[in-house]
């Protein structure tokens, strides 16, 4: 038995997420004392790179169509099938959700998404510790079948580059044409996607319209960040619903969040509490937000974040 | 058009989270329990409003006991035109798949609509696995769908941006944020709600692969440290020497 990861790429180069499956995939594989078998789909210039971060094996499947659940998933299978990997693992990012669930039912596996931790191994179990209720608590599973399908959280795994580069076997394929015809890509450039970011800056009501988000902007821009809200914001389309950061949006782990303006209601914290560092900004010291925080400054936002923006600009030069 | 919505039942979102059995099983104890907001506000409400323009109808499908009758009358109360119950517990992702993709041999739908996730389990299986064992496309994490012709157009989330696929019916659509707005159902509609049928139908034989064997709360913050608002370089330093974070 062995462990087949996908390693997913953007433009050619692989993701950070990939890389986190890959470790994560390698650590698993060192408990189970298996290979760890990385898979690149397309072209991908640094496929070789996977060896460093525990990757025994890294196969490509040369592949120039678009992305579609049916393609990925017939490659996956046919490729765990083709390597005898009973185990395989997945980044939880956007396309790792698209292929998940019909992976799983392919193979009929045992399924797990949202995974936080490397697994334990017990008499060919697996035990796989997933946060559950939005981030509001963790539970362990037991999975009991000969095949496993797991998925990551993207930012909960931290990865190392100590091994060394191997040669990547490329592999050959018969797929399935893709049964969804893309018609165009939009995409931000160089733009994180909210789950998979480090820094995240948000805004609640506090701010009170949208011509005041420019102070939030620029210590997003001096910290290198990405934009969050609450939800009544993106309600009141002060803000696009693609930044809604709660319960019912986006659920995220950065290592750093600084809240501003924002409350803090339950269907909020449950969206982020699981962020390593949580800075509030809020004028009211009664805001529940406070409770949930490392660090937490009782102020008028629009005093303190300008003086926040300025001494991190000093630091930063 | 016929359309398909597969709603769960999940704890309201400011329920308290608790555990019982050893912290083996959720405690339901006094929790109000709600239709996961991703499929009541997205995918249901979508689904109505496709209905509402193009004709045809909405069913909506839960797998679950009697006591979720509850959230399927909200669902016809809010604008869908009946309703079908699996009568089985629902255990694990691949087993609810089962039941609904053993519910789609007998009745044919153009869309199928799932919430992108639950807001319990936060899973995102059940819409792929239901694609795959229906052998339908799967389109995930959908922000926007409208209809043309025997085709959808739907806009997919991606990293940093948006991909607008052409996908043709029938096929398995997963919603996110931004697919519909939240509709409250008025007197009418929960008085006409009383009147649509909801079926009970027997649920299949199904094998558990995966079980929960523990559950945790998450660690308490130590408390919070407060920072003078003057002095925002204390924060800074913070954040670099004591958090290590930038």
């Amino acid at each position: 038995m062995n462990i087949l990861v996908f390693a997913d790429h953007l433009n050619g180069k692989l993701k950070k997420n990939a890389f986190e499956a890959v470790y994560y995939a390698s650590q698993t594989a060192k408990k189970l004392a298996v290979n760890c078998i990385a898979v690149t789909v397309g072209n991908v210039e640094n496929s070789k790179d996977l060896g460093k971060c525990g990757a025994s094996r890294v196969i490509n499947v040369p592949y120039t169509g678009n992305f579609s659940t049916n393609v990925y998933v017939a490659i996956l299978a046919e490729l765990a099938d083709k390597t005898g990997s009973d185990v395989i693992i997945l980044s939880g990012d956007l396309n790792g959700k698209a292929i998940h669930g019909s992976l799983a039912a392919r193979l009929n596996a045992g399924s797990i998404a949202g995974v936080i931790e490397v697994p334990e191994a017990d008499n060919g179990d697996l035990i796989v510790k997933k946060g559950v209720f939005s981030g509001k608590a963790f539970a362990d599973h037991k999975i009991h079948s000969a095949k496993k399908v797991i998925s990551i959280v993207p930012n909960a795994i931290s990865f190392e580059l100590g091994g060394a580069e191997v040669e990547v076997e490329t592999m050959e394929i018969s797929c399935p044409a893709p049964n969804v015809e893309v018609l165009s890509v939009e995409r931000v450039e160089g733009k994180v996607p909210l789950p998979e970011a480090e820094i995240v800056v948000s805004g609640g009501r506090g701010l009170k319209g949208p011509e005041n988000w420019g102070i939030l902007e620029e210590l997003g821009q001096i910290l290198g960040g990405e934009m969050a809200c609450s939800r009544p914001v993106s309600d009141v389309d002060w803000r696009p619903h693609s930044e809604h950061v709660g319960q019912t949006g986006i659920v995220i782990r950065p290592n750093l969040y600084i809240a501003v303006g924002i409350s803090g209601a339950i269907q909020h914290l449950a969206g982020v509490n699981n962020s390593k560092v949580i800075v509030v900004i809020n004028k009211d010291p009664e805001a529940p937000f406070f409770k949930a925080a490392d660090y937490g400054v009782v102020g008028d936002l629009f005093e303190v974040v300008p003086r926040l923006n300025e001494a991190l600009r000093k630091y930063k030069s | 058009m016929e359309i398909l919505v597969c709603i769960s039942k999940t704890p309201d979102t400011t329920a308290k989270i608790g555990f019982v059995d050893d912290n083996t099983k959720y405690d339901e104890q006094g929790v109000q329990f709600i239709m996961n907001p991703f499929d009541e506000f997205y995918a249901l409400v979508r689904a109505i409003e496709l209905k509402e323009s193009l004709g045809g109808n909405v069913t909506v499908l839960n797998v679950g006991p009697a006591a979720n009758d509850i959230i399927i009358r909200k669902a016809l109360a809010i604008g869908a035109d009946k309703a079908v119950r699996i009568d089985a517990e629902p255990k694990t992702a691949l087993s609810v798949a089962h039941q609904i993709s053993s519910f789609l041999k007998d009745n044919s739908f153009d869309l199928i609509f799932f919430g992108k996730e639950t807001i319990d389990y936060n899973g995102s299986e059940v819409g792929g696995m239901v694609a795959e064992l229906a052998g339908l496309p799967f389109i995930s994490n959908a922000s926007q769908l409208e209809m043309d012709g025997t085709s959808a157009l739907i806009n997919r989330d991606i990293e940093g941006g948006v991909e607008k696929l052409k996908v043709s019916l029938p096929c398995v659509v997963a919603a996110s944020k931004g697919m519909a707005e939240q509709r409250i159902p008025n007197m009418r509609g929960i008085m006409m709600a009383k009147k649509k049928p909801l079926d009970v139908v027997a649920g299949v034989a199904t094998e558990d692969l995966v079980e929960i064997t523990n559950y945790e709360l998450p660690k308490e913050k130590q408390g919070v440290k407060l920072v003078d608002p003057e002095n925002m370089d204390e924060l800074v330093r913070l954040l670099s020497e004591e958090a290590k974070i930038i």
